[in-house]
């Protein structure tokens, strides 16, 4: 739309002005509240304007155990447990689903629409439907307070499986028979051809995924008892609950804008791919 | 280079739909043979029998002297040109035309000098470090054309190469194909539903209908003695008239009604009179011919293209259209009735039942 109304387009940006500070404003507040120390934090009115104690803050953030008489995890091991976390669950997934796909469109074979349905009917049993017998498994199989436990139920997915079942039939299917004729078998085919054609997808999926994987609360929540396996999701709800004292607001937001660092890193590194991805059409 | 050979070759879908019923051509090493149908006749499917992405239910394929029915398409010796090219949107041109040799196991100098020879033949080797998506529909062709060549393999199968490129560039890569393959002189099979594109490229012309060969024979050869109705409609454009006769005391009549001068001794009581649109003449613009047919055309349209005109008619009592294929710019009023005219020798006469030829002997009398 072209218009020229000066009217027009004064409001349109007070409207977008209104919702970046609806979006930036709890950020500023975050990062604000993060520079200054404990008792600045509990006096009224709270600072708009950043203090001078952010870096040692920082460093009380990522290297302390001591956290108000508790032991806690230092933030950079939770914050390298859920890295370890969402890599294994967003590659694990896409790895998986990549095969899946790749079996449910490509290959003929007994009873494959029966399995497709199986894997799609899952998109409506998420984690939290199936906590408990999930968790029973888990316990059974010895595999709380490790990464296995943490990310191995997480895994599975039928959203990623569905995406890369539609991405693969966009693929022509006289690629597929090109690839038979130049002598490439089923693997050659899906690493030579179907995997570079997938990449923009596979950069959309990996951003979700990190995002999905990183943000996991519950489950690790469930699942770990031991401190070092905690991760920054977590511990930034645990430093809200310590008992009769008042929360340590500078240290709590300090690692909630570490925490929100590695998923904003990975959306604005992949922002090209992953736009791509979600609209590209053309094989 | 090899002889493919194809006998009754059947091919039946899992829902009992029958594609191809059993068709069988012997192609000789080096031959240019085209399958021409209209959609839905089963040349795509016998193509990709050959290539081996269909598996075949009955019947046998020789590729050589060897029989390739269950072999895997990557082994039997052939390369395939596709009508959407089927490149590889990712590889550059060169990989593109090494990836079939990569497979292969070639070493790295055999296949450099592979690809750069067949660029050299497609005039492609400025491209060749381009993606596929930076040419034009007609490099793309080229590019998949030398995808084909760089294998240099027993043959070549074109499924509808042409049929997405733009109608000036069609010609020009029509009389390229046709070039390289009498150089290259590999055996070659192509598909194709355009039946210009099919006379001029073909050595034999293998016209199907319903998965069943209606005639094998040079273009020429199809051209002046179709060998049904179907190949007579489907090859020439425009299309050849068809008029039903039958006869009633001595005299051919069309459509039970209006009476032909057409002189035939045959025992048939019914036939299908074929007469091509350029041999059929106009009294008024040249001389009468004595014997053949004779009849009256209402004009309904005519249409100039250029050098010649089509004139649209029907005869009868208006129940059969025919269409006049005649030199220079003709000016002919709706309605104006005109007598038209063929020599005995341009008349195909077709049995009315079975729509196949039937050679009359002496067929013609003097009127």
């Amino acid at each position: 739309m072209i218009e020229r109304r000066p009217l027009l387009s004064f409001s349109s940006h007070v409207i977008m002005v209104i919702g970046i500070i609806a979006v930036a404003l709890p950020v500023w507040i975050t990062f604000v509240a993060a520079t200054h120390t404990t008792e600045r934090m509990l006096v009224s009115p709270l600072p708009l304007l950043p203090g001078t104690h952010f870096w040692e803050n920082l460093k009380m953030v990522l290297f302390t155990q001591e956290f108000l008489g508790t032991t806690r995890a230092p933030v950079w091991l939770s914050m390298t447990n859920s890295l370890i976390i969402a890599l294994s669950i967003a590659i694990g997934k896409i790895v998986i689903s990549l095969l899946s796909a790749f079996a449910i469109v490509y290959f003929r074979f007994p009873g494959r629409m029966l399995f497709f349905w199986m894997i799609f009917i899952t998109l409506m049993l998420p984690v939290e439907v199936r906590i408990l017998p999930t968790f029973e498994v888990v316990a059974n199989l010895g595999m709380l307070d490790s990464y296995w436990g943490l990310t191995i139920p997480l895994i599975a997915s039928a959203t990623a499986t569905f995406m890369f079942r539609q991405a693969f039939l966009t693929v022509p299917d006289e690629l597929l028979e090109a690839a038979r004729l130049d002598g490439a078998g089923p693997l050659k085919f899906f690493w030579d051809i179907l995997l570079p054609l997938s990449r923009t997808n596979i950069a959309a999926l990996f951003v979700i995924l990190f995002t999905f994987g990183w943000n996991q609360y519950l489950w690790p929540l469930l699942i770990t008892t031991k401190t070092e396996m905690h991760t920054v999701v977590m511990s930034i709800k645990q430093m809200l609950e310590v008992a009769e004292a008042v929360p340590q607001w500078n240290i709590i937001m300090m690692t909630s804008l570490v925490a929100m660092l590695p998923p904003i890193l990975v959306v604005v590194l992949m922002q090209r791919l992953f736009v791509k991805g979600l609209v590209e059409s053309e094989k | 280079m090899a002889s493919i050979q194809i006998n009754n070759l059947r091919k039946t879908y899992d829902g009992g739909v029958q594609a191809v019923k059993g068709v069988s051509i012997d192609i000789k090493d080096g031959e240019f043979i085209v399958l021409v149908g209209p959609s839905g006749c089963g040349k795509s499917t016998l193509l990709r029998m050959v290539a081996g992405l269909e598996t075949i239910t009955d019947g046998e394929l020789f590729i050589g002297d060897r029989l390739v029915n269950t072999i895997e398409p990557a082994d039997r010796d052939i390369a395939m040109v596709f009508q959407n090219y089927a490149l590889y949107p990712h590889m550059t041109v060169y990989n593109n035309l090494a990836y079939g040799l990569k497979n292969r196991g070639f070493a790295k100098a055999e296949i450099g000098k592979r690809v750069r020879k067949a660029a050299e033949i497609l005039e492609i080797g400025e491209y060749l470090e381009r993606k596929p998506r930076q040419l034009s529909g007609g490099q793309r062709q080229r590019v998949a054309m030398g995808r084909a060549i760089v294998r240099d393999p027993a043959a070549f199968l074109f499924d509808e190469p042409l049929s997405n490129l733009d109608a000036k560039l069609r010609v020009q890569m029509r009389l390229e194909i046709r070039k390289l393959q009498k150089e290259l002189g590999t055996t070659s099979l192509y598909v194709t539903h355009d039946q210009l594109e099919a006379m001029t490229l073909a050595d034999r012309l293998v016209v199907l209908s319903g998965g069943e060969v209606e005639q094998i024979g040079s273009p020429i050869d199809v051209y002046e003695k179709p060998a049904s109705t179907f190949v007579a409609t489907f090859i020439g454009s425009p299309a050849m008239n068809l008029l039903p006769l039958s006869k009633d005391d001595n005299n051919w009549k069309l459509d039970n009604s209006a009476v032909v001068d057409v002189k035939l001794s045959t025992d048939l009581a019914e036939l299908t009179l074929g007469v091509r649109p350029e041999d059929l003449v106009i009294e008024e613009l040249s001389e009468k011919f004595d014997t053949g047919l004779h009849t009256a055309l209402k004009v309904t349209a005519v249409e100039p293209v250029g050098a010649e005109s089509y004139v649209h008619g029907t005869i009868g009592e208006g129940s059969v259209d025919i269409v006049v294929r005649a030199p220079g710019k003709l000016h002919f009023e709706p309605g104006q009735i005109l007598k038209v005219t063929a020599k005995p020798d341009k008349l195909h006469t077709f049995d009315m039942l079975t729509g196949k030829r039937i050679e009359l002997q002496g067929t013609l009398e003097i009127a």
